[in-house]
Formats: structure tokens, sequence, C-alpha cells
């Protein structure tokens, strides 16, 4: 986490206006992701980790904070600074049914970043490029003029990182790409995507709310919960030893394919809290097991309480022995 | 297997292709496109279809009924009504088409920025519709065309300007349902301008209800065309057209109805199969009403 950071990301905060108030759905987030490395991003539906990685790659705009990318804030960007820093920082969808235009064939697609980038100066540049692009995530060359309906939701996932590969970026938002395929196809893509990080030295952030998938690609993995990173460390670690009382109860709901595998199981009580307005103070703390007075007062900040190791809870330290 | 599916055309979904053999399941439809060929056909080879020029006057055989010489009749000046109909038809659907290609393009491309932008400039577009919708749009027409003098090209862009609000709002509505989709975010992801957005991928999925309403757009054009012409605001004689014809024999109803029945008739039919055709289309255009 030195000279080697890519990204850096610093109090980041996106509140939406609605009708009930300020829905806080990204607030003051920070981390640092390393060149080559894969950050995994984990937490429940409506944790704010899409809205995180779309406010990244500025799809959304930020209410404030940093995003530096090699140390330059992009947030501040023009929008014509932002056109070229399109070609560097990238995002595959979660969804391929909806994340292609259903009238553009699969070289539409994939030329659409070539051509509005003016990458490829000819004709016939660009089809050789497709045509690449199509040989390195593994589409068959005769489907080129094919549609997405036509087509797998596996291959329709590959146009979608072909498209993001086009423009070879350094970074990519990878939103959730294989949640929306089945299972023998999640495999495929992901080894796709691991072995293209390997042969092109791409930095990803791996949004998701499968730890079983995340723990597979992920170096160092984040655990969001309402907006906020509760915890942030390696990965085998934080399968190890979690220190945050969500992360613990989150691990604890992974199944185990074993029959008469009897484990402890730490149910949380209650709902998630609405994410409008959020009161001060923790924002797991009402449905926390290890609830002190100073939780609902005291919102805890991201402490490294060993190197490389964050957690946001003021009795981290206590906790890890008290699970252990 | 799977060449044998490579093999399937591309567009096996939601080409024109699919459309057609999909229209051509229903018979309405396909009676509403012939007869709009038909119409398209008589409009431009009108000079060897009609036995007489349009406004060639022979007073000795005035208000003659059809007959073998003059299929239907003449009118007071002895001009052959058949020829003048036929004649008409090009008047018709130049107004027709030409007067929704106006609205469509106004009206789409208003509804367009509408829709993609929102906000404060949604809000003073569609109000501005809604001043146009609230005014009944025949009644628009009359007061833009009394404002702007008689004569065809006039007449085209009052018809046009009238029923411009209506596309505005379908346009404005099939934009926002797409805008919000994984694939315009995609298309901004990778750097695609505004422009490009709304032309490649926004319009292109939002033609259907524009056809179909354009479709039933010209049926109504040519009526409110016909309409002001009925009045005096339109085509002014003695260029046939079918409003003014209609026009000009209602002093005669009485004595020689024919005079305002052919030019009647040939409005109603030319309207019913532009109605058939769209109403066919709509369905075609749907696949969820596929059987």
């Amino acid at each position: 986490m030195t000279g080697n950071t890519i990204v850096e990301v610093k109090n980041l905060k996106k509140y939406f206006h609605t009708k009930k108030g300020m829905l806080h759905a990204v607030d003051d987030v920070s981390f640092t992701i390393d060149k080559g490395e894969t950050l995994g991003l984990v937490g429940e539906s409506g944790c704010g980790k899409s809205t995180l990685g779309r406010v990244m790659i500025r799809l959304l705009e930020a209410t404030s904070g940093e995003v530096r990318f090699y140390g330059d804030d992009i947030l501040k960007y023009s929008s014509g600074r932002m056109k070229d820093m399109r070609k560097r920082v990238q995002i595959v969808f979660q969804d391929p049914y909806s994340s292609l235009n259903p009238r553009l064939s699969v070289s539409d697609l994939i030329s659409e970043p070539l051509l509005v980038n003016r990458v490829c100066g000819s004709t016939a540049e660009r089809t050789g490029r497709v045509l690449e692009l199509m040989d390195t995530v593994g589409l068959a060359r005769r489907l080129v003029n094919s549609y997405p309906h036509e087509l797998d939701g596996g291959r329709r996932q590959r146009i979608g990182i072909a498209r993001s590969l086009a423009l070879s970026p350094e970074f990519i938002v990878l939103d959730e790409p294989v949640s929306a395929l089945d299972v023998c196809i999640q495999a495929q893509v992901l080894n796709l995507l691991n072995s293209l990080q390997k042969q092109f030295g791409y930095t990803y952030v791996f949004i998701s709310h499968n730890l079983s998938v995340v723990k597979h690609v992920s170096d160092r993995i984040a655990v969001m919960y309402l907006g906020k990173i509760v915890e942030m460390s390696d990965y085998q670690s934080l399968f190890k030893e979690p220190l945050h009382p969500y992360t613990q109860a989150l691990l604890s709901a992974i199944p185990i394919p074993k029959v008469g595998e009897k484990r402890d199981r730490l149910i949380l009580e209650g709902d998630v809290p609405s994410p409008i307005e959020p009161p001060d103070g923790c924002r797991f703390a009402g449905r926390c097991f290890y609830r002190q007075e100073i939780c609902t007062r005291k919102t805890p900040e991201l402490h490294e309480i060993e190197p490389g190791r964050f957690v946001a809870c003021h009795f981290a330290r206590n906790l890890s022995r008290r699970s252990s | 297997m799977s060449e044998q599916i490579n093999k399937q055309p591309g567009q096996s979904m939601h080409g024109i292709g699919a459309v057609f053999a999909r229209l051509r399941r229903s018979p309405l439809a396909m009676l509403g496109l012939a007869a709009v060929i038909a119409l398209v056909l008589i409009a431009v080879f009108a000079d060897y279809i009609a036995p007489y020029g349009y406004a060639a006057q022979d007073l000795m055989s005035a208000f003659e009924p059809p007959s073998a010489n003059h299929w239907f009749g003449t009118d007071e000046f002895g001009r052959d009504l058949f020829s003048r109909i036929i004649y008409g038809s090009r008047i018709s659907l130049q107004v027709g088409f030409i007067a929704v290609g106006i609205a469509v393009f106004a009206g789409g491309f208003l509804g367009a920025v509408s829709g993609y932008y929102g906000g404060r400039l949604d809000n003073l577009i569609m109000r501005g519709m809604d001043i146009l919708l609230s005014i009944p749009s025949i009644l628009l027409a009359i007061a833009i065309a009394a404002s702007l003098g008689p004569g065809l090209f006039n007449l085209m862009i009052a018809v046009g300007i009238s029923s411009t609000p209506n596309y505005a709002r379908i346009v404005r509505g099939s934009v926002l349902s797409i805008r919000n989709q994984e694939f315009v975010e995609a298309a901004k992801a990778v750097g695609s301008s505004d422009l490009r957005i709304i032309l490649k991928h926004i319009i292109p999925n939002c033609m259907a209800p524009i056809i179909v309403q354009s479709t039933l757009g010209v049926a109504i054009a040519i009526l409110t065309a016909a309409g002001l012409s009925f009045i005096g605001l339109g085509i002014q004689p003695p260029v046939p057209e079918w409003g003014a014809m209609l026009s000009g024999g209602r002093e005669y109803i009485r004595d020689y109805a024919y005079m305002t029945i052919f030019p009647g008739l040939a409005i109603m039919i030319s309207i019913l199969a532009l109605n058939f055709l769209g109403d066919g289309l709509r369905d075609a255009l749907d696949p969820k009403l596929k059987q």
C-alpha cells in the first residue's frame, strides 16, 4: 500500500435526494487499491456497493470526497478530460441481458468503444480488433453478426467483458459480473476474468453479494454495511478471523456442503435499517450482539488495528478474542 | 447443433421479416396494406389512370350523373370527378405524409430531449406541449392555417404542428422507459456522447410506438386537411383536394349527391385502410401480443 497504489478513495460520499430525506448510499468511505490486485466488495442488497462502484468511475457524480487515480482526483476532471479517462477505467455490468442494446450485433457492440473513442482508424483495423477481442474473451468468431438475444447469458457477459477490455483499461469495476449467470457459467466467467488479469495486469474491484465467489477471486475484501465499510483486510485473515460482528454473522451464513455439519450460526435480529437520514452512532448497533452504550452515540471510524486490517468497531480488539 | 442455430437469420426476433410475417396473420391489416399500396400507386400514376385533366372544363356536360364516360359523374363545370379524385389522392397523401413527417420530426426531437435530460427542460417543453394539447387539434390547425393563410404548404405545417404534441408525448414516454436501462449506462461508460446515445441507443429502441402512431396519424392528418379545405382554409380550387371537393359539392347535395359521395368515399377508404394497417402494425410490433 505504498507507491503501488492505483486508486485511492478518500471520504467518498454519495447521497440521493428522496421524498423522505437524504439517502446515504455511500457514506464517508475511504480505501486504496494496489495495482494488479482484486478488491472484493461484499455486502447485502442495497448497502451501496454498486453505487460505490459507479461513483468511482463517475457514472454517478459523487456528493463529496475524492477518487484519486495515480494521485489525481478524477472527480475534479472536466468532461473532456473525463472522456480520455474513460479509456483507463471501465466497468462490467451485472445483468448481461439488459446491459447490451438488443438492436446491435456483437460486432457493433464490441466496436462501439473503439468507435466513440476513435481508437482504430480504419474499418478494417476495427474489425480486426473486434475479432481479436472476441478471441481474448473466448467468443467464437462465427458469432460476430449475432444479436444478443440469440446468445446465452455466459456469451452475453463475454460481450460485456470484451466491450470493457476494448480500450485496454487499467482499472475495471466488476459489478456483480456473475450473479445473473448459472453456476457452471459463473465458473467459466470467473476463470476468464482471472486469466485476463494475469495476462494484462488489470486491477479489479469485484462487487458481489456472494461470499464464496468473492473469496475465490479477491486478494483483499471490504465488507459494506449500509453505505459504510465495516471491515477490510486480506481474504485469509477475514475468513479465518472476522473482527466486525457483522462480518462474523455474514460468514456464519455461508452454507457448508456437508451432511450433519453443525456449527454456531449467528442469527441477526431485525432488518437493515433505512439508509435515509441514519442516526448517529454505529450503523450496525441496532442488530449487534455486543452493543454498548457508546455504539449508539459515536460512529466508529475505520481503524487499522493490525497492518492491513481495518475494522470500524469500538470493540474490535476485544471481539476478536471473544469470538475465537 | 450449433451450426444449425447459426444458420437462423440474424434478426429472427425483431427483423422486418418477422414483423411482416406477424402482420400477414391479420387479414384486416393486409387489406389495409393493399389499399394503402394501391393508393400510393394511384397517386404516382395519376397521369396515366385519369381519363381527363383535373381542371379540364366541359360546360356542355356539367352535372352529369355517373356513366360510362364519366364514372363518377361531373361537377358544375363539367370536370370529370373520377379524374379529380385520382389527382386528389396526390394532394391528400402528400399532406398526410409530409404533415406527419413534420410532426414526427419536431415531436420526436422535443420528446427525446425532454425525456433524456429531464428536470427543468423537460418541464418547460412538456408544459408547452400540454398547452397545445389542451386546444382541440382541429381548432389549433384552423388557427394556424388561418394565420398562415391558405395553401398546400401552410396546410401541411398547420396539420403538422397541431399533431406534434402527441408524438412528443409518445417519444418522451419511450425515452423515459429506455433511458434507465443498463445498456444506456454501458454506452456512457465507454464514453459515448449524449447525441450518440439518443440516436443510436434510445431512438432505435422506441421506434415501434412511433411507427404505429404515425400510420394512424397519416389518416388523421388527411382528415384534418380535408376538414380545413372544406371550410376554405386549405387547398384552393381548382386543385382537386378531396375535402375541397366535398365542400364544392355541398351546394348541390340535394340534386347531385354523387358529387359529395365519391370524394367522401375516397377519404373514408383511405383513412380506414391506414387505420387497419396501423392497428395491425401495433399488434405485429408488440411481441407480447404474439400468440
